[in-house]
């Protein structure tokens, strides 16, 4: 008999629609959850428990009338990087004190204007920049996951650490993230969830606090790829106040899952064998293909030349960007002030006191390749090899549909075996990076387990705005896989 | 003659080139929806947008971009099809966001120019080097309160044009005409109202000075946001002058950033060049490559208003004003259209003359600028048709056009209420006149004896008798024909 913890996003629409379950029923349940679960976990870093049992009211009572959008009543969990109107924004930072927003990011007022319900907002390294979600001003969040042998405390992944843990451990149905080099993807692998990076432009970016603004993109986390298709549906679409926003209508996502993979061309990119990927990643990558050949597609070898520079030239277009976006963070208008007695003065006491280490050290980066005398030798010669990935990418487009790779070059480590050199630490993006650079579309399903049961993922990396293609693909892999584990902490009675 | 300054050691030459920041005329700022108006109580006219909100984002003013390819049209210039937005980065109270989007690499109107008239009655091309759009920043006010300084961000996001020209110009005065015909052309376009107490138009002034015949500029000096075409000038003189001293003195030219105290008369140094603030320029991903059509460019050009030039052109040839009257009446085109409105209807050369002299007298004696005549240019035409028609003549119209200015009254009306209607009934000018050469039959008889110089006095006494209505030709000829007699 299941509980009201093993529903799925849809199954739990599905409920609510047949009236089998209220709306208050499903959130209440999760409410209960999070406070008995994430005092450990510490994914939420604000709360909104009164505000979400008054929607769900409000949902039992459109459903009652045969009303209500496409989310009406379920639970769901908020990035907090995106802005939320009259709850406290904080993009786990310090400087934005107790922040505000007196409006609402386009993408959270799309998932509100179908019916869904906010839990709160969900932690994530600061700013979003991380792989780990150890640089959040607000803690680093628990992975619900356990090594079976070890009891240690796992990393989430990062950015959407807080978003990935809090869908795992069922504390939510689903969760916003934000990947600007893989901040959905890998903790979605790292935590056993799907999470989607849509084509760049697809979701809004008005509202969401920028990190590097060329390659931020909203995208939807659960625990399958149907339930991250219905979330899709909703958050995606033209946004007139962004202008990188794409005017293209919006598929019914959810319908791509039947479509199979028959005859379909899956590229295996040959630079992503990386050296020194451990044997069970390689393993994984192997039984993905095998999964995607006996489902009915076609398996061919591809290459993509320039992947070797996606990081390094990632992590200067990104800082370059961030170095800009995050000077408005400047104790004068909002946020954390640090009174002193000249202006400079005020700037360098607030942004010392508001920003965390990590930050700062992108900051520092990312002026650095736009000074004067540095900006040919990195700033534009890392755009030039972005349009070469691109390049890269649009050439594999032409012979195959999608393209399979590993998420992570590991599954989720320990937050004490988090590596001292912060380069070593940004290599966790290295299959991440190169779609985000490109901008075309990416996914993360969990596939299997690994030696000490942790969970891994797959990554499937499509053409622009080919999210159905992908959802198909992903949707193979998650039938073949059969992921049905459960982390250690979880709300449900498997657990 | 070329301009020269004399110093120590000989003549020297001035290199000038001058960058106009101007406001654009548009409802909302460049790439927010807020309010674009001049003045409102402080930070009433912000949007999120231009308060550098988190998670907001800038959306193109198409409407800003129209004006800056018709004011690049107004100066001939290119238009780029392709242009980009940049972000110059820099920290300060009144810049929300860190940093202005500006168009750096990319600016959306290259190479034009600007005919200047200078007071010897020649003329000289000035080049524009390009003109891109940037948003303006807020305002600090630093006056207010002894520790603490204010922001006003009003201002904060609205659309500017910086026009950067060649370093064409050699005198102050030449530096005086640029700016005067620039804003001229802005105005006539409706692309900035070219106020430069309200800051609408600001100029950076870059100087520097070299030995005639030296074909190399020197090192200059940018004066920084000059507000009057008055201090430009004077500007432009102490800088000269400042350099000529330092190089006749041994040293040499820095190149830096000055500040023009128009109270003392001198520039003093802001910021040396070593100081300069690296603005990490680069494209703002936030916006993509703004890519406009050719079509479009067409369809602005066609809408375009005539331009000063064309206009005087056409004023000269069509109603015979001279090249001095063209340049007065075509300073503004309110001026211009007020005038054809009158010449449409009336003598065209006596159309011009009143407006240089009497009717532009009475605008300056009200204080009232063409917009708000007391006198319509209908009214004035009605005026001038009473003058053509005989029904009254020149010296008693300027006293019709007084009354008009004082009661608003048409000169019909006023013709009529006064009865100012001029006496052509050739039977009664020459009672009048019989009546004169009666009472003063001594003038007569030292006329007749040649004194032809008192013809004159019979004329003024005749007028007089008649009240100024007597139709001067009538009045001539009688008196001929009596004196004759």
């Amino acid at each position: 008999m299941s509980g009201i913890h093993d529903f799925t996003l849809a199954s739990a629409r599905d409920a609510l629609k047949a009236r089998k379950i209220s709306a208050v029923e499903l959130t209440n349940a999760h409410i209960d959850a999070i406070e008995r679960l994430d005092g450990q976990l510490n994914s939420f870093i604000t709360r909104t428990p009164d505000q979400a049992r008054e929607a769900a009211k409000a949902s039992d009572e459109a459903l009652a009338k045969g009303e209500g959008g496409s989310l009406c009543g379920i639970p769901l969990g908020i990035k907090d990087l995106f802005c939320t109107n009259g709850v406290r924004t904080t993009a786990a930072s310090k400087i934005l004190g107790n922040f505000v927003p007196p409006y609402e990011s386009t993408v959270t007022a799309n998932l509100l204007k179908d019916g869904a319900v906010f839990l709160g907002k969900l932690n994530l390294d600061e700013f979003a920049m991380g792989s780990a979600n150890l640089t959040s001003a607000f803690g680093p969040v628990e992975n619900p996951w356990k090594r079976k042998d070890s009891d240690a405390k796992l990393v989430p992944g990062g950015s959407s650490g807080g978003s990935a843990a809090a869908v795992a451990a069922g504390l939510v149905l689903g969760a916003t993230g934000t990947d600007t080099g893989g901040s959905i993807r890998q903790p979605a692998a790292f935590t056993g969830i799907a999470g989607i990076k849509p084509t760049y432009g697809r979701c809004s970016r008005f509202g969401t606090i920028a990190f590097a603004s060329s390659l931020d993109q909203a995208g939807p986390m659960a625990r399958n790829l149907q339930d991250c298709a219905i979330l899709l549906e909703s958050m995606a679409g033209f946004d007139p106040r962004d202008s990188t926003s794409v005017d293209t209508p919006v598929p019914h996502y959810e319908a791509a899952l039947k479509r199979g993979v028959k005859g379909l061309r899956v590229g295996i990119p040959k630079e992503y064998h990386v050296e020194g990927m451990p044997a069970e990643i390689e393993a994984l990558w192997q039984q993905g293909m095998t999964w995607l050949r006996d489902a009915g597609a076609e398996i061919v070898e591809v290459s993509l030349p320039h992947t070797k520079y996606g990081l390094p030239t990632y992590y200067i277009a990104a800082l370059a960007e961030a170095s800009s976006n995050l000077a408005r963070y400047d104790g004068v208008r909002f946020g954390e002030r640090v009174s002193a007695p000249t202006l400079d003065g005020l700037y360098e006491a607030s942004r010392a006191a508001g920003f965390g280490d990590e930050v700062k050290r992108r900051i520092l980066i990312g002026t650095h390749v736009l000074s004067s005398g540095y900006y040919d030798a990195y700033y534009l010669r890392a755009q030039k090899v972005r349009t070469l990935i691109q390049q890269d990418f649009l050439k594999a487009f032409e012979s195959v549909d999608v393209l399979l790779t590993p998420t992570a070059p590991s599954g989720a480590f320990a937050q004490d075996e988090k590596p001292s050199d912060p380069v070593q630490m940004y290599l966790n993006d290295v299959f991440t990076v190169p779609a985000s650079m490109a901008g075309v579309p990416a996914l993360s399903v969990p596939a299997g387990l690994d030696a000490r049961g942790v969970p891994l993922g797959l990554q499937l990396i499509g053409k622009f705005f080919d999210e159905e293609t992908l959802i198909a693909a992903g949707h193979a892999i998650e039938q073949a896989a059969a992921f049905h584990h459960r982390p250690t902490i979880h709300a449900g009675v498997s657990a | 003659m070329s301009y020269r300054i004399t110093g120590s050691t000989g003549e020297w030459e001035i290199v000038v080139g001058l960058e106009v920041h101007a406001q654009v005329v548009s409802e909302a700022k460049l790439f927010s929806g807020a309010s674009a108006e001049y003045g409102g109580e402080p930070n009433t006219h912000v949007s999120l947008v231009d308060a550098g909100f988190p998670g907001m984002l800038p959306v193109l003013n198409r409407e800003c971009v129209a004006q800056a390819v018709r004011t690049g049209l107004g100066l001939e210039a290119e238009i780029n099809l392709f242009s980009r937005f940049d972000r110059k980065n820099y920290f300060y109270a009144d810049l929300p966001t860190g940093y202005q989007i500006s168009q750096f690499a990319h600016p959306i109107i290259g190479k034009g120019k600007v005919l200047v008239d200078l007071a010897d009655g020649s003329t000289r091309e000035i080049g524009v080097t390009r003109l891109h759009l940037e948003q303006d920043a807020g305002k600090s006010i630093h006056d207010q309160d002894p520790t603490r300084s204010f922001i006003d961000l009003n201002r904060a996001g609205v659309a500017l044009m910086e026009i950067v020209s060649e370093p064409d110009i050699r005198s102050p005065e030449e530096a005086g005409a640029y700016l005067r015909k620039l804003r001229q052309i802005l105005r006539y376009i409706g692309t900035c109202d070219g106020n430069m107490e309200e800051g609408s138009m600001r100029a950076d002034v870059n100087v520097s000075v070299r030995k005639p015949g030296e074909t190399e500029y020197r090192t200059r000096c940018e004066i920084k946001n000059v507000n009057s075409i008055r201090f430009v000038m004077m500007a432009i003189e102490v800088e000269a002058q400042r350099q000529i001293e330092v190089w006749e003195a041994g040293g040499t030219v820095d190149q830096e950033t000055r500040l023009f105290d128009h109270v003392r008369g001198e520039t003093r140094s802001l910021r040396s060049k070593e100081d300069a603030h690296d603005y990490r320029y680069f494209p703002d991903p936030d916006l993509l490559p703004l890519v406009i059509e050719q079509a479009w460019v067409d369809e602005l050009k066609a809408a375009l208003p005539e331009l000063p030039e064309a206009k005087r052109a056409r004023l000269e040839q069509e109603y015979g004003v001279s090249r001095y009257e063209s340049s007065v009446l075509c300073v503004e085109q309110a001026i211009a259209d007020f005038y054809e409105t009158v010449a449409r209807g009336a003598d065209a050369r006596l159309a011009a003359n009143w407006m240089l002299g009497d009717f532009f007298a009475a605008l300056n004696r009200t204080g009232r600028s063409i917009e708000n005549s007391p006198v319509s240019a209908e009214g004035l035409r009605e005026l001038l048709g009473l003058i053509s028609n005989s029904t009254i003549n020149g010296k008693i119209a300027k006293e019709v056009l007084e009354d008009m200015v004082e009661t608003g009254d048409s000169a019909s009306a006023i013709v009529e209420r006064k009865g100012l209607r001029q006496v052509t009934d050739t039977g009664a000018i020459e009672s009048a006149i019989r009546e004169i050469l009666t009472a003063n039959s001594d003038k007569v008889e030292e006329y007749k004896g040649g004194k032809d110089k008192l013809f004159g006095f019979f004329v003024g006494q005749t007028m007089k008798a008649m009240k100024g209505k007597g139709n001067p030709a009538l009045v001539n000829e009688t008196l001929k024909k009596l004196l004759s007699e």
